[in-house]
């Protein structure tokens, strides 16, 4: 699939070279590379303050970059008309307050600015609001309100869809029930471009992902294969005679932990653990030494 | 051509909003009505307002106000209403929601518009009826007083609009918006012979007021709606209908130009 990206660049829904953000002599983003193909949902990682939402807002057109180029579907964000936003679906990370009107009155609405939208009967039976349709949206749960922002984002029918943290604050019946939504989309065509703090999420739904950290990729990849097969090799801990604690990365842990019992008999908590996503992310993280994001994540949640 | 029929679907769309926010209702749509009704309440038991002796012009106190109220509906429909509605959209996420879709931000003020003038169009109205049923003041018979208002009405409400989209850019958060943007309307409607006569007001005070729009809107519907000979009050002793629609003008313009200037889908960074 890459080879065949690199091969044909029109495949590609994003593509990005040397992205930088300068906010006065902060580096937001600091050179990042990015390709996302058509069809493909790509999960965007990364700490608070790291440049995630900074880069995902350049390329919704919402911001300027200070250098870099930038191609969303085949068009210069900086430069796009509203006929490229028409090819665009944005859930954005905080909710806009239009709880005056109901489902079916907010979704016709948006649904006018569209050359070819979808059926709003049809969106609304998509996201689970049927039973909502003519409700105002002021009365929705947090996360009914939540599937209302994905309805608009999709009642376009757009080619790049745009999530930002959708599911922070649901319980998890309902975050199951939203991947499930966003699995149908995926099945349809559309491209996805994901942010999410959760890895669980990035798993389930990324095809592909990449980790920003201050302001730079710093591994990108099949989402079961981000940080490398090294990040993955089972450790073995326990701990040794003198109470000390012990660990051993190996590729063998059965072999190590019959030798261990060999040499101490039952060695006291002993744990065999194959690194989870989270562990090989905050792995990653650390090793790339995470910046203070403190002053980057103030600058980029004020403008939001 | 889709711009204009989004403008009018917009305006559809924020007049349900505008009727369904109890807040913007009250403050800005019945408040005339409410004033009207208190001036007319607390001074009518002084009588009719009159020129004095050798004059036989004269009006209710409801009749008197009745013109700077008009005026203070157009201006709080316009200015109040769109400067903290539009700060509140950018504060919410509402502003940044709609740059995200393919509506032309031309399309959104023309919905701002379309909106200050179906629910302008329906206070002046309502006002009408109650000053006439309620207050017995009569109004104006004469097509030309009619055809004056319809041009003071329009012209003024397209300023305040305007200035509304401009003075929105002002505050710095939603919340602090009804605080920036009401001490601004309530004094120009102290000045501008809305509450107090501004026959009555120190020259310092009319010259301040006549730098604003609020000043040449109730002149102008005091032209429509007292009797001629109260134009001997009037700062020159005239109407001054001309004046009236270059100072209107002019601020058309600044809002204008203000509001091109300034608008943004979301704060911008550096």
């Amino acid at each position: 699939m890459l080879e065949a990206m690199r091969a044909n660049p029109s495949d590609l829904a994003v593509r990005v070279r040397g992205l930088r953000k300068v906010y006065g002599d902060l580096n937001a983003v600091d050179g990042i590379d990015l390709d996302i193909a058509r069809g493909e949902t790509f999960a965007l990682l990364g700490p608070n303050g790291a440049g995630k939402s900074t880069t995902v807002e350049i390329l919704e057109g919402y911001r300027h970059r200070t250098g870099g180029e930038v191609s969303v579907l085949g068009v210069d964000p900086a430069h796009a008309r509203l006929d490229w936003k028409a090819r665009l679906g944005i859930v954005l990370q905080s909710t806009g307050e239009s709880g005056q009107y109901t489902v079916r009155e907010q979704l016709s609405h948006f649904a006018r600015f569209y050359p070819n939208p979808r059926k709003v009967g049809e969106v609304i039976a998509a996201v689970g609001l049927e039973r909502q349709a003519n409700t105002r949206i002021g009365k929705l749960s947090g996360g009914q309100q939540r599937r209302v922002d994905v309805a608009l984002a999709i009642v376009g029918r757009p080619e790049l869809l745009f999530l930002d943290e959708p599911t922070t604050g649901f319980d998890p019946e309902a975050r199951h029930e939203f991947w499930g939504l966003i699995e149908e989309l995926k099945s349809e065509g559309t491209t996805i471009l994901l942010t999410t703090h959760y890895l669980d999420e990035a798993a389930r739904l990324g095809d592909r992902g990449g980790v920003i950290v201050g302001g730079r990729l710093i591994a990108v990849g099949r989402i079961d294969e981000l940080g490398g097969a090294e990040a993955r090799i089972p450790l073995v801990r326990w701990y040794d005679e003198a109470g000390v604690r012990r660990e051993e990365r190996t590729e063998r842990p059965a072999e190590r932990v019959v030798e261990l019992a060999r040499q101490l008999g039952e060695p006291r908590e002993l744990e065999v653990i194959r690194p989870s996503l989270e562990d090989v992310y905050l792995g990653l993280v650390h090793a790339a030494g995470s910046p203070s994001p403190a002053p980057e994540s103030a600058k980029e949640e004020e403008p939001a | 051509m889709s711009i204009l029929s989004h403008g009018v679907a917009r305006t559809g769309y924020e007049t349900k909003g505008y009727f369904r926010s109890p807040d913007s209702v009250f403050f800005t749509f019945l408040f005339p009505m409410l004033m009207l009704g208190i001036f007319a309440a607390a001074f009518s038991s002084r009588g009719d307002i009159g020129l004095g002796p050798g004059s036989s012009d004269h009006v209710s106190v409801a009749g008197y106000y009745l013109p700077g109220m008009l005026a203070a509906g157009i201006l709080l429909s316009g200015v109040q209403n769109l400067a903290v509605d539009i700060a509140g959209e950018k504060g919410d996420g509402t502003l940044k929601r709609l740059g995200g879709t393919p509506l032309s931000p031309i399309s959104y003020f023309l919905g701002k518009l379309g909106r200050v003038f179906v629910t302008g169009i329906l206070q002046a109205a309502l006002l009408l009826a109650v000053a006439n049923l309620a207050f017995g003041v009569s109004l104006p018979r004469a097509w030309s007083a009619w055809g004056t208002f319809a041009w003071v009405f329009v012209l003024g409400t397209v300023t305040s609009a305007l200035l509304g989209i401009a003075l929105s850019a002002l505050p710095r958060s939603s919340r602090s918006a009804t605080a920036v943007v009401v001490p601004i309307v309530l004094v120009l409607q102290f000045i501008s012979g809305v509450y107090l006569q501004f026959s009555m007001l120190p020259a310092w005070m009319q010259n301040l007021a006549s730098v604003f729009p609020l000043k040449w809107i109730a002149q102008g519907m005091r032209s429509v709606f007292l009797p001629d000979g109260f134009k001997v009050l009037e700062q020159n002793g005239t109407w001054d209908l001309g004046w009236v629609a270059v100072w209107l003008v002019v601020w058309l313009v600044v809002g204008l130009v203000i509001s091109r200037l300034t608008f943004r889908w979301i704060r911008q960074d550096a």
